[in-house]
């Protein structure tokens, strides 16, 4: 009998224990901050103008972050008083500006200057499977362009692999939803921003002539990282 | 069924024609560029027509009104191809006509009383509709519309995505502000904010809404 209180005041002070370190750690709040673009804005040149570059990362980007930051505050408030009506009312903004923060970090990743790499075809492995799956390079460039001319309104491409069934996808997702929202096992391994702030001042309505030309700052080399890290 | 305009189309051939705004491309400047209108209206506007034409074809689309081929492509929300094409056509002549040079201030007469009764004050409306507008996340459009049932007749502050308009849930709509990017981007970048104040305060065409507002009654009542 003594022996079984003693184990259930054992369990109790652990539960305890575990239950004010999660009340520690949920008051740290991390906040979020505009990561910096590994080249000058003007790199990009010709394929995408500086002017957008700038505008893109230092004004479009940051809103994102910072709403973001502002939607988690106020999630984190509403969590600790048991507002179940404003967390869900939170969800929303919390996925535009989480997914436009997600977004946008892959993205500026995802283009290199041309004496840096960009442009350069995949080699490797994710060469290889992109052969595989779709023939030849150009063959997934013209499905990826297809796919992102035809999106209506606002939204990304993604060539993504899923995990689960181990090849390669293109698919797309609306506004800033991030590519898991089509499938949790998908890894986005390059994602070509279609919103028409990505490229109207330079293209105006003619997004087929931006998809054209971002291949020629398209970063192969993270997308095979990302490609070897996720298929081994 | 809302039919507050004339569209553009040519029963010879079931055609419909990109009509011009009701003003010249530069007079709406500096509050909305000539650059702006040439791209907006010659390119984007343009397109959906043209597109549009090249679509309804040969199929039993041919021959209807614009809003007809809107309210049918529709289709309860689970949309035909033509869809994105239609309603953008509709929305940009719409929207054209939603504006005018010299345009802002404040309605009066009937329209303005109706502000008053179903949002409190012109002021409250404005900020419902520029919140409208600045919320509407990605593509699309903001709206002041009219309801009538049989019980009552209203006005509501409406947003939608994309290509949707308010003729799909049998509203009459009275004004509207393109949200796309392509709308400002332009003038104000990423901007959104300003260029719906100044939508607001110097391109809106009071007229123009007070205009459909009378036809949105006649139609009511029958």
């Amino acid at each position: 009998m003594a022996l079984r209180s003693l184990a259930l005041a054992t369990r109790k002070t652990l539960t305890l224990g575990l239950n004010s370190t999660r009340l520690t750690q949920s008051r740290a709040l991390q906040t979020f901050s505009l990561p910096d673009l590994p080249y000058d804005y003007g790199a990009l040149e010709p394929a995408i103008s500086g002017e957008i570059m700038q505008l893109h990362h230092q004004k479009h980007h940051q809103t994102y972050i910072t709403n973001y930051n502002k939607a988690l505050e106020q999630l984190h408030d509403a969590i600790q008083k048991g507002d179940s009506s404003t967390v869900a009312k939170l969800q929303s903004a919390i996925k535009f500006n989480g997914g436009g923060h997600i977004n946008h970090s892959i993205f500026w990743q995802n283009l290199a200057p041309i004496r840096e790499g960009g442009g350069e075809p995949p080699k490797g492995s994710l060469g290889w499977v992109i052969d595989t799956n779709f023939g030849s390079l150009e063959s997934l460039i013209q499905n990826i362009n297809a796919e992102g001319a035809a999106l209506q309104g606002s939204g990304w491409v993604w060539l993504g692999l899923d995990k689960e069934l181990k090849k390669l996808v293109i698919e797309t997702t609306a506004n800033q939803d991030p590519l898991v929202t089509k499938g949790p096992h998908l890894v986005p391994l390059l994602g070509i921003d279609v919103w028409e702030h990505a490229y109207y001042l330079q293209y105006k309505n003619v997004r087929p002539d931006y998809l054209k030309n971002i291949w020629k700052v398209i970063n192969w080399k993270y997308a095979s990282e990302v490609y070897e890290k996720e298929s081994a | 069924m809302a039919t507050s305009q004339n569209s553009a189309l040519l029963p010879s051939q079931a055609k419909f024609e990109l009509k011009p705004p009701p003003y010249p491309l530069n007079a709406l400047e500096p509050h909305m560029s000539q650059a702006t209108l040439e791209y907006h209206w010659g390119k984007h506007h343009k397109t959906y027509v043209e597109n549009l034409n090249k679509q309804i074809v040969g199929t039993e689309l041919e021959g209807l009104s614009l809003e007809d081929i809107v309210v049918v492509s529709y289709n309860k929300g689970d949309v035909l191809p033509s869809f994105n094409n239609a309603a953008q056509a509709w929305n940009h002549e719409f929207f054209w006509e939603s504006m005018k040079p010299g345009g802002g201030g404040k309605p009066s007469g009937e329209l303005l009383d109706l502000i008053e009764k179903d949002f409190g004050s012109f002021d409250q409306f404005v900020e419902e509709f520029k919140s409208a507008a600045a919320t509407q996340f990605g593509s699309g459009w903001a709206w002041l519309a009219y309801k009538a049932s049989e019980k009552d007749k209203k006005l509501e502050v409406i947003k939608s995505v994309n290509a949707v308009n308010p003729l799909v849930s049998d509203y009459f709509p009275l004004l509207t502000v393109d949200v796309w990017e392509h709308a400002y981007y332009l003038d104000f970048q990423n901007r959104r904010p300003d260029y719906i104040s100044t939508f607001m305060e110097k391109l809106v065409s009071w007229e123009a809404v007070s205009a459909r507002l009378e036809k949105a009654k006649v139609q009511a009542a029958k």
